[in-house]
């Protein structure tokens, strides 16, 4: 963690310029009119809207699975639980950036708090889109206090480590945790009621911005489905981001020793699930939209299949199924190669599912003459391209700034483990404890 | 006194000829937005004329169909818009509040008609169109929506007259731009609470429907089906 490469400086920069030209752009939007990007009548929302939608959903990685994997005792989790759960406050940082990016009059967003104001206003609680605000916010703290809870202990190993102004940082953020007891008790407590109260925050913000879309009589938005279709989708892609950034960070940060194939086999097999889970709700969606047969849902059911997005749609059918599908079900190709081979055509698939949810209904509603289509201008395309980059910027910054596989958690797996060793609990751990005999390599070679 | 403003649109009459889409314009302050833009389907127009195609070559004709907000009963852009822009007036309009619009736009996907219109710049009008701009409608800036308000400004303005004139507004007191405009007189406005008013009497016509009339929007705005061959 100490030592910095110029290998980190470079991808610092690189990333860095991407997410500037990303700002360079909207900047450009807000002085010329929302007009310079592609959205119009009809298909009022566009990539803005996908990529909202989108990122939502890959935040529901770290939250779920290592909730459920805290809740349900899995030992397996330790050196992945940090990796996931910074997932999910970059991916719902950029992701509630969207609904500012895409408003006409951006700079009045704040009209969307509940304040006593001048207007003698308060926000529509009947909009889906009020409620969006309220879940993503909640979802926001709860996800970042459950980000930053585990990291105490570790961050004071690191202050007991370090020198100078590091130390004076890491002393602040490390909340003066001294190992004793009582605060063990305390962390643990709160932690337990974090991975509880978490999950239905959770499914209830993927629920929130699927009402978005099925709270209106658009043809093949208003459906029942959409709550837990979105929810399951947005499962599938955060698990898939998930393995992506640890086979980085394996690579990257050789964690060979603490990011083992098991990792990548056992939540391969819950990608696996979770594809299957997906490709049935949208053969459940579809067959009974094809079978129903109502004539404005058959015109956007078309264009999906066989029309205008029909490539764009077979193309997600591929990356979400017919190629993962083999990779995770072989015992033989569910490697750390074949996983994240899976989970990256599963993340181009589930961007192009958002999309696919999104403008063919828009483009198709109702009186025909109104009919239309749907192109992104360089605009949106250089803003979707500096979320990505965002994404991976504040994830290095990230491993860099605190230990990404969290070392007491897999010391207090290592002690319970080894019946050799008089077996202390995490919770008599002081730092230095969890610090001795460490063999972890420093920061980003 | 409340009134509940309609209109009738009698597909036997309207010829086409969208004299109503150019008096809106010029009534309503519609900025025009040149035809790289309006190609890009940025045009703004609160009332347009649908054209649909009826039979089979060569025994076909041509349907015309004209389009405006239908000023919903249970509008469907109201419940979503968060800063309550879209709201329901006592009369029954569907106003537009274009100083709370934030430009969420969903309002527009909420709408079935599609008749909901975003200004994706600031406005601006050919020469010499903005010489001729109406003092009594607002402009409209970048990253708001607009739609058509059923002239507001000329039902206010016979609603103060009447006042002023201590009597109630008379059917007739009332013409929007684009029924005034009809050289057809395809279509009509007045007070659909009113039982004598003309376009009460037409909407009791078993030829009244309203359009997407299965969908439960509840519109103001009633189609006479056409009639003759």
């Amino acid at each position: 963690m100490f030592q910095t490469s110029w290998r980190f400086y470079l991808i610092v920069v690189v990333l860095g310029s991407v997410v500037l030209t990303g700002l360079g752009a909207w900047a450009y939007q807000l002085n010329r009119g929302i007009g310079v990007a592609g959205i119009r009548w009809p298909v009022f929302w566009g990539f803005y809207i996908t990529n909202f939608v989108f990122w939502i959903g890959i935040s529901h990685a770290g939250t779920l699975i290592s909730a459920i994997l805290r809740i349900s005792n899995a030992t397996w989790r330790r050196p992945i639980t940090r990796c996931a759960e910074a997932i999910t406050v970059f991916a719902l940082m950029i992701g509630a950036m969207f609904p500012i990016v895409h408003l006409g009059r951006p700079w009045l967003a704040f009209w969307l708090f509940p304040y006593p104001n001048e207007r003698g206003l308060w926000p529509n609680f009947r909009s889906p889109l009020l409620w969006d605000f309220f879940a993503i916010n909640t979802y926001l703290i709860g996800s970042t206090l459950f980000l930053a809870l585990p990291l105490i202990p570790d961050l004071a190993l690191v202050r007991d480590r370090s020198r100078g102004w590091r130390r004076k940082i890491y002393g602040t953020l490390a909340l003066g945790w001294r190992g004793t007891p009582r605060q063990w008790h305390r962390l643990e407590t709160a932690m337990h009621i974090m991975a509880i109260v978490i999950i239905p925050v959770a499914v209830s913000v993927h629920t929130i911005v699927s009402f978005d879309f099925s709270m209106t009589m658009v043809p093949m938005w208003h459906s029942t489905i959409f709550g837990p279709y979105f929810v399951a989708g947005a499962i599938f892609s955060g698990i898939a981001a998930l393995i992506v950034a640890m086979a980085i960070l394996r690579r990257v940060l050789h964690l060979e020793d603490y990011l083992r194939p098991l990792h990548f086999e056992n939540l391969g097999k819950l990608l696996l699930m979770m594809s299957l889970l997906w490709t049935y709700f949208v053969f459940a969606e579809r067959l009974t939209i094809w079978y129903g047969n109502e004539p404005s849902e058959m015109a956007v059911f078309w264009a999906t299949q066989r029309g205008t997005y029909a490539p764009l749609f077979w193309t997600m059918v591929i990356c979400n199924f017919v190629v993962p599908f083999p990779l995770l079900a072989i015992k033989r190709l569910r490697t750390i190669a074949g996983t994240v081979v899976a989970s990256t055509t599963i993340i181009i698939g589930m961007w192009l599912e958002r999309f696919l949810i999104i403008v063919p209904s828009l483009a198709n509603k109702y009186l025909p003459y109104s009919w239309g289509t749907y192109r992104p201008t360089w605009v949106e395309i250089t803003i979707t391209a500096a979320t990505f980059a965002a994404m991976a910027l504040l994830y290095v910054l990230f491993a860099k700034a605190v230990p990404i596989v969290s070392i007491w958690e897999l010391k207090a797996g290592e002690r319970m483990a080894a019946p050799g060793i008089a077996a202390k609990p995490a919770r008599a751990m002081t730092p230095s404890d969890v610090g001795a005999d460490l063999q972890v390599r420093p920061g980003p070679a | 006194m409340s009134h509940r403003w309609g209109m009738v649109v009698d597909l036997d009459r309207c010829t086409g000829c969208e004299a109503c889409v150019a008096a809106c314009r010029a009534e309503n302050n519609i900025p025009t937005v040149g035809e790289e833009q309006a190609a890009r389907g940025r045009a703004i127009h609160w009332m347009r004329v649908e054209r649909y195609w009826e039979g089979e070559f060569p025994d076909v004709r041509v349907k015309f169909l004209p389009v405006f907000c239908q000023q919903c009963d249970a509008a469907p852009c109201e419940p979503v818009c968060p800063t309550y822009a879209s709201h329901h007036t006592s009369d029954g309009l569907n106003a537009q509040v274009y100083n709370r619009c934030i430009g969420t736009r969903y309002c527009a996907n909420a709408c079935p008609y599609n008749v909901r219109f975003f200004n994706f710049f600031n406005p601006a009008w050919d020469k010499p169109l903005h010489l001729q701009l109406n003092p009594d409608v607002s402009v409209r800036e970048v990253g708001v929506m607009e739609k058509c308000t059923f002239c507001v400004q000329r039902i206010n303005a016979a609603e103060i007259q009447a006042k002023a004139a201590k009597r109630e507004v008379r059917d007739g007191d009332i013409t929007p731009a684009c029924a005034q405009a009809c050289p057809a007189t395809a279509l009509m406005f007045g007070d659909l609470d009113d039982p004598d008013s003309r376009v009460s009497q037409l909407a009791r016509s078993r030829r009244a429907e309203r359009l997407l009339d299965d969908l439960g929007t509840q519109p103001k705005v009633i189609y006479l089906q056409r009639e003759s061959e």
